[in-house]
């Protein structure tokens, strides 16, 4: 990490840009009031940061600008990235998206940058020098707030599919002999390995003969994973397990054919119910109801 | 169940023991390809000579099955059940069935049980029409 924010870390200026950098700071803090307008105005206007109300994006507009200007003047990136990594984490749950925070960054850059044009405007090579000192800094400024805030979200992401991985793919007993396995959400290449591997011990630890696998409450699967499926469901009758697969959407219907998946070798039914009617009558069980049903 | 001393085979490691109508060959270790060709052939003579019904060939203490093993014991049984019996392989471990399965390796049209008393139970079921009457 050191490694990183030391490569980060603005470059050494010259003596004179430095001293263009110094004035260039000081300019940036006399005309802060009207800067920060001026950038929350455009902020707004091009209608980024929606998720937020106006005083908040004014309130994180007015850290960012001093954050901003003290990085110009300290040369160092540390404060920045620290506060941006903040503000990721403040915003990123509120569903700020990667372009808009690129995007408001690269519109502070953008006003700061006229209003050394308008400054300068008069004497062409000062602004040229000016400019020279002043967008390799921004540009820096511009890619930590980036990264740092890309870093964030990886982070999240990275944080939820730990989550999703560690919910476990209930098998459960319903009659002796017979489990149901659920799947619900996604299924990754990973999760398809866990559930192969929970229906196996299961049939083993339960001496299941019938499993019924229920994939209503999954939306797609891509053909990598739909072979897993098929491969899940012959590894079961090595065991001498039967498996019926409940529940496929139309999509999955169609993934499947597309595969060319053996229908012999895999049983399929509608839906769990049915799925279960079908597994008790192979296991021999018949269900009556207590008392005779109003129909 | 009865060992008798003829039934093992010259050097091969697997007793084929029968219990009433039914042969139980129990594999115990890693069999060469020798072996398993051996396996093979003694199931097939004995069936006719035991005029069982059933073969259950228990592979609980294999780690592994390649193509090779797989392919004998797939014709085993087939050869088997030409020979009237019906043959069921018991035991398969679950990491050994994900990775068949992941090679191809099914066992297409062989009867499969968790353990030695599935496989009894499947024969019991339906060792009676295999039989030509």
């Amino acid at each position: 990490m050191d490694k990183v924010r030391a490569e980060n870390d603005l470059k050494p200026a010259s003596e004179p840009s430095a001293v263009l950098l110094r004035e260039l700071v000081a300019h940036l803090r006399q005309n802060r009031e009207q800067l920060r307008e001026e950038w929350v105005y455009r902020i707004n206007e091009t209608e980024l940061l929606q998720a937020m109300t106006r005083e908040e994006i004014f309130a994180e507009a007015t850290s960012v600008y001093d954050s901003y200007v003290e990085a110009l003047e300290t040369r160092t990136l540390e404060t920045l990235q620290a506060y941006a990594q903040n503000l990721s984490e403040r915003i990123i749950p509120r569903g700020v998206e990667t372009h808009e925070v690129v995007g408001i960054v690269l519109l502070l850059r953008d006003v700061l940058a006229r209003s050394l044009f308008a400054k300068y405007q008069t004497n062409p090579k000062l602004l040229n020098d000016v400019l020279d000192a002043y967008e390799p800094a921004a540009n820096s400024i511009a890619i930590t707030v980036a990264v740092g805030f890309v870093r964030e979200r990886e982070r999240v992401i990275r944080e939820q599919q730990e989550a999703i991985r560690e919910l476990s793919t209930p098998v459960l007993p319903v009659r002796e002999r017979l489990l149901i396995l659920p799947i619900i959400g996604l299924i990754d290449p990973l999760r398809a390995r866990q559930v192969t591997e929970q229906l196996l011990r299961g049939v083993r630890a339960h001496r299941a003969k019938v499993v019924v696998i229920d994939i209503t409450g999954v939306g797609s699967l891509d053909v990598k994973v739909a072979n897993h499926l098929v491969l899940t469901v012959e590894a079961a009758r090595l065991l001498g397990a039967r498996v019926i697969v409940t529940g496929l959407s139309p999509e999955i219907a169609n993934t499947l054919v597309n595969i060319g998946v053996d229908l012999g070798k895999m049983s399929t039914v509608g839906d769990l119910q049915g799925g279960i009617e079908e597994a008790e009558r192979l296991l021999g069980y018949k269900v009556i109801p207590a008392t005779p049903g109003p129909a | 169940m009865n060992d008798e001393p003829g039934n093992r085979g010259s050097g091969m490691g697997v007793p084929i023991l029968k219990q009433g109508n039914y042969l139980i060959a129990s594999i115990q270790s890693a069999l060469s390809d020798a072996d398993l060709l051996e396996l093979r052939d003694a199931l097939v003579e004995r069936v006719g000579r035991y005029r069982a019904r059933g073969v259950i060939i228990d592979v609980t203490a294999l780690d592994v099955l390649d193509s090779f093993a797989t392919r004998i014991l797939s014709d085993s049984a087939h050869m088997i059940r030409l020979r009237g019996a019906r043959t069921v392989i018991v035991g398969i471990q679950p990491e050994v069935a994900s990775s068949m399965a992941y090679m191809g390796l099914t066992l297409p049209g062989i009867w499969t049980a968790l353990d030695l008393e599935e496989g009894v139970a499947h024969l019991d079921a339906h060792a009676h029409t295999t039989r030509n009457v």
